[in-house]
């Protein structure tokens, strides 16, 4: 269902829909409103989607565009390269070419079509099909140069990315294929089925015999492919479970169906006595039902960028010397230890090395969840994957393919998720036992009958499992667990694994990260030192006018703090990697590096940089130093709440990081968490984790990079920030897309009314079964008291789920 | 009532021809995607301009 258009607060961005930072000045009238944007890119992306004629789009869409990308991990140029398009570019047989790209950012329905208007103005672009459920587009060109397509998203706001022609995303499409058919296969048997059992049920009286026999034939033509082709799953699950040695949730569900229809065809032949094929095929409609709401759930929430070839990039441009400018474009996989790479602005390292050129600065969001650039010395490490955040770098590579740090955490996460406890789960369990029960109970039944009346004896053995039929057993976590996922969803609280609700409402403690998780992850300003005979709030004033009209993300902190204050500047020109300069009141500023800005105040800087998490930038001119604005990052906003909501529900909140102690020491106590841990590299985390666990605790961890991952993996639940890396979104059992740790609490709240629910469905399970069983035994339970009993338990479990569709409010 | 004994094997062959057409629709690729198309077509601008 889809809502009206949310239409943004005046103070939230047009296009992303987020708060417009402070004094912001991005924005343009249109048709006589003002749209105001946080930040230069979206108003670019906006201004893209206007002058294609494309505002449809804003008036289409339910949910708000993603934010601008911050940075480019890499030119769509080297999809033009002949090596990287045989990857995911077939040729027809009529010489076009059809690529498969994956589409991140996309929200609604609204995105497909606005990609497929773009895509589809692209010179060359034959066919484009864009689709909104799996978010990948198929583009046919004529054009051999593909890199235009990929602009073409990028324009607009989102990013594509190659997709590999790999198996598995077919099978996964095969799978899904699958379900929806063996759904309506039941669906339609289960209405055409009904139909037929309804004169049995109102009593009709003009019925004559010959009619209701055909009546249960029909039925049982149209139950048997209900039963073998869509129950399908329910019979091979219990056969492995057999052969494992354990009774799951299939058998008895199995056993229940084919009992049933058992009995019914047994009737249908003898042309006498009660059939429930009715029963038989709503049951297995609702369990599908379940499983098909679960299965679109997941993938809604984001599970289709699994596919992504993100993870290492595929090009690197290989140069001879530090002197060859040009280079050789090559794939990410022929470079060796030794070879110089050169990593442009923007780009992405291919791959491990160290620094060769004098400077760089490069921003490891995706590693850490940090998006400041980091300054990097010749000879120190560069991490691959990480983005080249500053000018053009020459490095050299020490480390290919396994040996790199992303593919160490990679196996790092496959070993911790190998490693999760496995939570049995109750429902499981006590259906289990209850299986056993039963059969037992309906033995015992057929032994105690048999000698005075075998006849009848048969029938109480059948009427036990009938009436016992674990439909509200088996029903009870399902159904409520389905309920709550669509209400948390509505929460933007996305739970993207199968058990997830389970082992969110089982935690004793939640283990944040840091950076990007409990704070921003987006520097701010939090300290000025003046220096000259200005004031703190002029100092501002003037950086915020200089720095403006870059997009630097320390500039952008100034520029919040300055507000509306902010001057008016002339000849504002920028360095990138530097800093930036303008002209104020006839005099020139600068503002930046301690080094930039000191060529024009020809002193030394007045006090030295204190080391730590805080970057320093320096503003001066020719008449001497300025200020210093010491800028890092905050914490996120509602996150002490959220701590102290999490403690009174009985959770112990911990602190992870790997930043140096002092400023973890500080995020914790702003916080309110007492337990920190600083210095902790993604193994540490994971061994924290595994502590925790040893001594019996249930350990939620909500983290974002993608050091976060193994840690992600090894925790009993895990929750990533929607503004995670996709690998740590892909480890976590629930993504909070709106990054605000106020819905982790409604979703830790729901998680455990869920288990409440669950519980009282199966108290009511199993009370109704202990009622009825003794009934069977002594051949008291009619037939059609049977069939009513069946239908009336499992309604009744549904009708206790859907409370939880009335979530509280924020 | 004697018209049942033709109703009931009719809505039977029915079923079973509702269910055959829908198999081929899922195997059609209809039900991948359950949103997008639903919006295409409700906004006029089917031929997108070509820019050159």
């Amino acid at each position: 269902m889809s809502r009206p258009n949310p239409a943004p607060a005046a103070e939230d961005c047009f296009h992303c829909g987020l708060p417009i930072p402070r004094g912001a000045l991005f924005g343009h009238a249109d048709g006589g409103r003002w749209r105001g944007f946080c930040c230069a890119g979206c108003e670019a992306i906006s201004q893209a989607i206007s002058g294609n004629g494309l505002d449809d789009y804003y008036r289409l869409r339910t949910a708000p565009a993603a934010t601008a990308p911050a940075t480019e991990a890499r030119p769509a140029s080297i999809y033009d390269d002949a090596s990287v398009q045989q990857r995911f570019v077939r040729t027809l047989a009529d010489g076009t070419r059809e690529a498969e790209l994956v589409i991140e950012g996309m929200r609604c329905a609204a995105c497909a079509w606005l990609l497929e208007q773009s895509i589809a103005r692209v010179a060359g672009v034959a066919h484009v099909c864009v689709n909104a459920t799996t978010r990948r587009a198929l583009v046919t060109s004529t054009a051999e140069l593909l890199s235009p397509v990929f602009e073409a998203v990028r324009a607009v706001g989102y990013t594509a990315w190659p997709c590999e022609q790999d198996h598995l995303a077919r099978m996964e499409d095969g799978e899904r294929r699958a379900l929806l058919r063996r759904l309506w296969v039941a669906g339609l048997g289960m209405m055409q089925v009904m139909m037929y059992a309804l004169p049995a049920y109102i009593g009709a009286s003009d019925v004559t015999d010959d009619a209701a026999g055909l009546m249960r034939w029909a039925g049982l033509v149209l139950t048997l492919p209900v039963l073998l082709y869509s129950g399908a799953p329910f019979f091979t699950g219990a056969w492995r479970g057999l052969r494992a040695g354990r009774a799951g949730m299939d058998l008895p569900i199995a056993l229940g169906i084919s009992v049933a229809f058992a009995a019914s065809t047994w009737s249908t032949l003898r042309g006498a006595g009660a059939v429930y094929f009715d029963s038989v095929t709503m049951f297995v409609f609702l369990l599908l039902g379940g499983r098909w709401l679960e299965h679109s759930a997941r993938l809604r929430a984001g599970r289709a960028l699994h596919h992504l070839v993100a993870w290492i990039p595929q090009s690197a441009c290989r140069v001879k010397s530090h002197d060859d400018a040009q280079g050789e474009h090559v794939p990410a996989s022929s470079l060796h230890p030794g070879d110089l790479v050169l990593v442009r602005p923007g780009e992405t390292v291919p791959t491990d090395g160290t620094l060769a050129s004098d400077r760089a600065a490069v921003s490891e969001a995706l590693l850490t969840g940090e998006s400041r650039p980091r300054e990097r010395l010749p000879g120190e490490r560069l991490v691959g994957g990480s983005v080249n955040a500053g000018a053009a770098f020459i490095m050299r590579v020490t480390h290919v393919g396994a040996d790199t740090v992303l593919c160490a955490l990679r196996r790092l996460v496959e070993r911790a998720a190998s490693e999760r406890p496995a939570s049995v789960q109750m429902a499981g369990r006590a259906a289990a036992a209850f299986v056993v029960l039963v059969l037992i109970a309906s033995l015992a039944g057929l032994a105690a009958w048999w000698p005075s009346d075998p006849a009848g004896a048969v029938w109480v053995a059948v009427s036990v499992l009938i009436v016992t039929c674990p439909c509200a057993l088996s029903l009870a976590t399902p159904a409520a667990v389905t309920v709550a996922t669509g209400a948390m969803a509505r929460h933007r609280f996305a739970v993207t694994r199968a058990g997830a609700v389970e082992r969110l409402a089982e935690a004793t403690d939640v283990v944040f990260d840091k950076t990007g998780t409990l704070t921003l992850g987006a520097p701010v300003l939090r300290e000025v030192m003046t220096f000259g005979a200005h004031d703190e709030a002029a100092c501002v004033a003037t950086a915020a006018g200089i720095g403006r009209l870059t997009s630097h993300p320390l500039d952008r902190a100034l520029v919040e703090a300055a507000g509306a204050t902010a001057r008016p500047v002339q000849h504002q020109r920028s360095f990138t990697g530097h800093g930036a300069e303008a002209t104020i009141d006839g005099s020139v500023l600068r503002l930046g590096h301690a080094g930039f800005v000191r060529e024009l105040t020809g002193t030394a800087p007045p006090v030295t940089a204190m080391p730590g998490a805080d970057t320093f930038v320096w503003l001066g001119g020719a008449d001497g130093w300025w200020a210093a604005f010491r800028i890092g990052d905050a914490l996120r906003p509602g996150a002490p709440a959220a701590v102290a909501a999490l403690r009174k529900l009985g959770l112990e909140a911990h602190l992870l990081s790997g930043d140096g102690e002092q400023p973890v020491r500080e995020v914790a106590a702003r916080a309110g968490i007492g337990n920190a841990l600083s210095r902790a590299t993604p193994a540490d985390k994971a061994a924290f984790v595994a502590r925790l666990q040893e001594s019996g605790r249930r350990v939620l961890m909500v983290g974002d990079g993608i050091n976060d991952a193994p840690v992600l993996a090894r925790a009993d639940a895990a929750v990533a920030m929607g503004s995670a890396a996709d690998v740590a979104q892909l480890e976590a059992d629930a993504v909070l897309l709106s990054n605000s740790l106020d819905d982790l609490v409604i979703g830790l709240t729901t998680a455990r009314a869920t288990r409440r629910v669950a519980r009282q469905n199966l108290v009511w399970g199993l009370g109704y079964n202990f009622l009825v069983i003794p009934m069977a035994l002594a051949g008291a339970v009619t037939p059609l008291a049977a069939g009513i009993g069946m239908s009336a338990s499992s309604l009744i479990v549904i009708l206790n789920a859907l409370r939880l569709a009335r979530m509280p409010r924020r | 009532m004697d018209i049942v004994f033709l109703l009931i094997p009719l809505s039977v062959v029915l079923a079973i021809a509702i269910g055959a057409a829908f198999w081929l629709a899922v195997d059609g690729g209809q039900f991948d995607d359950l949103e997008g198309p639903g919006l295409k077509v409700v906004v006029d601008d089917d031929s997108p301009a070509k820019e050159s």
